[in-house]
């Protein structure tokens, strides 16, 4: 039953609608019983992924974001894309403190949370353009209890 | 997202309740300048017990604080952390800037 659910939402890539891309998400994953630790490592990661949507994706007009959630067992599977400038270079972008924008006072840290509070993270091209996130975790009450029952 | 803060025996408190992301970090920055600005205070103390969530981007705004009071040789220190900013301090060492006190 819970294998293969999905949910998927679209917003514009504006600030005030990164409150509801982490709330919606961790709404979602409820059913996996997932641990308050656990939601809150994706409502943060899911966080990051979308601000550099807002921040970097659409430096002339403001586009859309694709939050999509699947569960793959007992894995939450997410994925953040944007159809904006994407990133150059993947490596470097991963690199704990670099930021293009030292002036606005960011820290730099975006990708080293996610990777940090994700069990893995993928950036990948979202087609001919923009930027895909993919945010992976696995959640272990569930999986400790589907071994247990 | 809300900010409040007093001086009292030379330190000045901040209490930051609600949720520190991009959308509400342009307010804390400004509201916390004004409180570092105003009032005479010879170190500062965040207390985090009412914020919600933080992700990177309070990370960010904690580091431009701490580099502007430094300036002034005055030290921060952040008090109440929850467990999940625990984690996003220690592991982006904001800690070694801004030690914890209890």
């Amino acid at each position: 039953m819970k294998s293969n659910n999905y949910m998927e939402v679209k917003f514009k890539a504006e600030s005030v609608n990164e409150s509801f891309a982490r709330v919606c998400v961790a709404s979602f994953c409820l059913p996996l019983n997932p641990t308050i630790d656990e939601i809150n490592d994706i409502k943060t990661a899911v966080s990051e992924a979308v601000t550099n949507c807002v921040v970097h994706a659409y430096p002339k007009s403001v586009g859309d974001v694709v939050v999509r959630v699947e569960f793959d067992n007992n894995d939450v599977v997410i994925s953040v894309s944007d159809e904006g400038v994407g990133i150059k270079d993947f490596q470097r972008a991963r690199e704990p403190f670099y930021t293009t924008k030292p002036e606005e006072e960011r820290s730099g840290m975006g990708f080293a949370v996610m990777e940090s509070f994700m069990d893995d993270v993928q950036l990948q091209k979202n087609g001919e353009k923009g930027l895909k996130v993919v945010l992976r975790k696995t959640l272990r009450r569930g999986a400790l209890s589907k071994q247990l029952c | 997202m809300k900010l409040k803060s007093r001086i009292y025996n030379g330190t000045l408190y901040v209490l930051l309740c609600g949720e520190l992301d991009e959308h509400s970090a342009s307010y804390v920055r400004e509201e916390m300048d004004k409180a570092f600005s105003s009032g005479i205070f010879k170190q500062i103390i965040i207390d985090l017990s009412e914020l919600e969530f933080m992700d990177s981007t309070g990370i960010g705004v904690l580091i431009g604080r701490y580099k502007k009071m430094k300036d002034r040789s005055i030290p921060i220190y952040i008090c109440n952390p929850s467990s999940h900013a625990e984690k996003i301090f220690k592991m982006t060492g904001l800690y070694e800037l801004m030690p914890k006190i209890v």
